[in-house]
């Protein structure tokens, strides 16, 4: 007990502040990551990591988010838009010194889609040929999946379809290079459980390696002397903390635990807001909230109750008050500012509309409503939302509501087997392409959970935009088929999420951005600021 | 002793099997599976996943084969963190969280005893009712608050203490370990007081007294080790209780220990896990409370020939 009291007489020099002039980024990373293998995990934690372990074909800018050269120092697609050739950098190197090759990729790529690794990601690859196919064990060949290496330092890959977005693939885990030695040194290549990424195991490729993994205490990685673009690389180190309990780690921010904070609590917003040179960080975010509508079901089966339950919602009031302007107004599945795409307004608030509509589905002011009930995912912010609508959808059609929340995995359930009438859902961009949204509501589109299904809708999406020839004309199919989309509402679009961080004014290029992408190459530190008091 | 020792373990088989069996078939009829996620998975890749943990066989047929691990001592490989085994990550956050109970059992030690003592020299005074007051306050502020509030007054405020952490700072260890222990402490208050009003006033005290003894001689020397047996008897139950307890104040504190594995595995369905701690903190449980009973009967004589006499 002595010992422990002593204990507490040290330096007492905030860790931001050290950090500061080490050169070494504290990073607030929600939870502990379920692993570092690129093949295995699928978490946001995770990828914080991986991104610093590893790099893939491209990495992406982080102020514009377009691709550029990660091992590939450049890459040619053919005319008929169907072969991508790689060129591979010859200075990209693994952590030990071995070249990083085309064959690495190659590689990489089998084990990615093996289905014995039960990769949740493998469907990243999916528009390279025949790789669905040898993911869901059609094929077992893989010598028939569209990638090889033409020498080491050429990567060719055949696609089943011009796919205009592949290269934006090309920096996620999924199709990240694994030194293949290292694995196998540490068991079945194609097996989830070896120790190959333990600290003392694990070759990389990416700016930083691995130093320090201490489980739910802290993760380091220091800069690496074999990486390619080392030179740019501004940081000595970063050091990433499990923070689940978010009112914890606002606190570990306010006495300089912490440079950047992974989220903020609600009600801290409007306080940090107020702040002179505010370290409150908030901007659009690709993912969007909404609610599901069961269309199979009463009295949900009726477009007209659909399209006045979705019009009687003020979401500006929604996002301004409940979600203290942490959030904006959504009136689509795909958030504003996709690379350059802005989905159609189909709708606005429009109370009176809604009552006429209502009226039309045959409940005029609320009468012989039949009652409906809307199932979340227990959490303060669900429930303040649905509470809100809730009594949004009483003042505007007269009509109740019913709320059930439910646990997690429980709710998980629910909506998987479509058991539920109308449900709280979010969706998150794994990269930035209209089409990772729009593609959820295909038939057969194992994410729809709606019973939506317009065939019509589906030759946009599978047919008509990756034929078109350039991104505007790409972008107008998706435009016409997202207004289709919102015109029969198997959804209500609530809010466009944001990303809310604390960051101290110390911090430098870590810009703002849809994915909320973080390029750890980009950021430096600033070792005459201090922390925020 | 050694038969009533032997007795008592021989007694936590079919406690342990039942915590055991209970526990593997209630996970696996709770809604949601381990591999459930936002984004659907693809039936291939759920069957691989499956095969892989053995969710592709018949339940009874992995109840046994659970069983048969178990007697190996192998826990199982997590579902939560693919490349770790249970048995690693019981042995990681173990560690932390019994140096946690540890501190805060000192801790709930020191003030309880302290306060419990003062209040039973002067019965139904000032000297009484301010320390009991304190102990009940401590019985009803839950960690929950408690701990934030600490947080709040010593980290951010007095800016003495750092406000999270485990062995990462000078001093991250003081209050988790006060967070916890109080609620402890307060109990050990309550029964200090009253073992100690009860030994007060027997005979051999009055002799004491009588020999012309100092009065603090009388209260340490002759009062406490009968005074104390009620918290004695306590203890086994509190330390089990801290180490099982513990979740809420390593959440507060990101502190590293197994209460935050456990609850975690819970909500993300890690069957393995669930069951690796539950079997692990259930045999500590059994054990603390055959250590108490042990220490009890060798402070009291009385019960220890009881006891063997009994068995």
């Amino acid at each position: 007990m002595i010992a422990l009291l002593l204990g507490a007489c040290g330096s007492d020099e905030p860790r931001v502040a050290q950090g500061n002039r080490q050169g070494i980024l504290h990073f607030g990373n929600g939870t502990e990551p379920q692993g570092l293998d690129p093949h295995v995990v699928t978490g946001i934690p995770e990828m914080h990591v991986i991104v610093t372990l590893f790099e893939g074909l491209v990495t992406k800018n982080p102020h514009t988010l377009e691709p550029e050269p990660g091992v590939a120092k450049r890459w040619n697609i053919s005319e008929d838009g169907l072969t991508v050739t790689f060129h591979l950098n010859d200075r990209a190197r693994w952590s030990n010194g071995d070249p990083v090759t085309a064959y690495d990729f190659v590689w990489s790529w089998q084990r990615a889609l093996s289905p014995k690794m039960g990769n949740q990601y493998a469907y990243m690859l999916y528009p390279v040929k025949n790789a669905e196919a040898f993911a869901t064990g059609e094929i077992t060949d893989f010598s028939h999946v569209g990638v090889t290496a033409k020498d080491a330092q050429t990567l060719v890959v055949t696609l089943n379809a011009p796919t205009p977005y592949f290269i934006q693939l090309m920096d996620h885990q999924s199709t990240y290079p694994v030194h293949r030695q290292t694995i196998e040194k540490f068991g079945n290549a194609f097996d989830r459980f070896t120790p190959w990424t333990r600290v003392e195991n694990i070759v990389s490729n990416g700016a930083f390696r691995l130093t320090d993994w201490k489980l739910n205490r802290r993760i380091e990685v220091t800069k690496s002397d074999t990486y390619w673009d080392r030179d740019k690389v501004a940081l000595n180190g970063v050091v990433f903390y499990p923070t689940e309990n978010i009112s914890t780690e606002e606190r570990m921010f306010r006495v300089g635990q912490l440079h950047r904070t992974e989220s903020i609590p609600l009600d801290k917003i409007p306080v940090y807001r107020a702040m002179q040179d505010s370290p409150y960080i908030n901007s659009p975010y690709l993912g969007t909230y909404y609610y599901l509508f069961n269309t199979s079901k009463p009295p949900l089966d009726n477009l007209n109750v659909r399209k006045a339950l979705s019009l009687a919602i003020d979401r500006r009031r929604l996002t301004e008050t409940v979600m203290h302007g942490s959030t904006l107004p959504a009136y689509s599945i795909t958030p504003p500012g996709t690379l350059g795409y802005e989905p159609p307004k189909v709708f606005e608030h429009d109370v009176e509309q809604a009552q006429e509509l209502l009226a039309q589905a045959g409940y005029p002011d609320g009468k012989g409503w039949p009652g409906l009930e809307l199932v979340y995912n227990t959490s303060e912010s669900h429930l303040k939302v649905a509470v809100a609508l809730q009594q949004m959808w009483k003042d505007a059609l007269n009509i109740d509501i019913t709320l059930a929340n439910e646990e997690w995995k429980v709710y998980l359930d629910t909506v998987d087997q479509m058991d539920f009438q109308m449900a709280r859902r979010g969706w998150i961009g794994d990269y930035v392409d209209p089409n990772n949204f729009l593609d959820l509501f295909l038939c057969d589109g194992g994410n729809n959970s709606t019973g939506f299904c317009d065939p019509v809708y589906d030759d946009m999406i599978l047919q008509q935009a990756p034929q078109a020839t350039t991104r505007e004309a790409r972008y107008a199919i998706f435009q016409a088929a997202e207004t289709r989309l919102m015109e029969q509402m198997p959804i209500v679009p609530i809010y466009t999420y944001t990303s809310n961080h604390l960051v101290q004014p110390g911090v430098r290029g870590m810009s703002s951005n849809v994915m909320d992408w973080i390029n750890f190459k980009y950021i430096s530190l600033d070792q005459d600021q201090r922390a925020v008091d | 002793m050694w038969r009533f020792i032997g007795s008592r373990l021989l007694q936590a088989i079919p406690v342990l099997l039942v915590v055991i069996t209970v526990t593997f078939f209630l996970v696996r009829v709770a809604p949601g599976g381990p591999f459930s996620s936002e984004k659907a998975v693809i039936p291939e890749v759920k069957a691989a996943l499956e095969a892989q943990y053995r969710l592709d066989r018949p339940v009874l047929e992995q109840y046994i084969a659970y069983l048969g691990d178990l007697i190996r001592g192998d826990l199982g490989p997590s579902f939560k963190y693919p490349g770790r085994s249970v048995n690693e990550l019981i042995g990681a956050g173990f560690p932390v969280t019994a140096e946690l109970a540890l501190y805060a059992l000192l801790v709930a030690l020191l003030i309880g005893v302290g306060a419990g003592v003062v209040a039973s020299l002067r019965p139904n005074t000032a000297q009484d009712y301010i320390p009991m007051s304190a102990a009940m306050i401590g019985i009803c502020i839950p960690s929950l608050l408690l701990g934030p509030l600490l947080i709040l007054v010593f980290g951010i405020y007095l800016d003495w203490l750092p406000v999270s952490g485990w062995g990462d700072m000078p001093g991250d260890k003081i209050l988790p370990a006060i967070t916890l222990g109080a609620v402890y402490a307060a109990y050990i208050a309550r029964l200090s007081r009253a073992g100690m009003l009860e030994v007060m006033t027997q005979d051999y005290i009055r002799t004491a007294r009588a020999k012309g003894i100092p009065e603090w001689r009388v209260v340490v020397v002759h009062g406490l080790r009968g005074g104390l047996t009620p918290v004695v008897a306590f203890l086994g139950p509190a330390f089990a209780g801290l180490l099982s307890g513990s979740f809420v104040v390593e959440t507060i504190f990101q502190v590293p220990g197994l209460g935050r594995f456990y609850v975690q595995a819970a909500f993300n369905r890690d069957y393995t896990m669930i069951l690796g701690a539950t079997v692990f903190l259930s045999s500590l449980i059994v054990v603390f409370n055959l250590l108490s009973d042990v220490l009890n009967a060798w402070m009291n004589p009385r019960l220890r020939s009881r006891a063997g006499q009994n068995t």
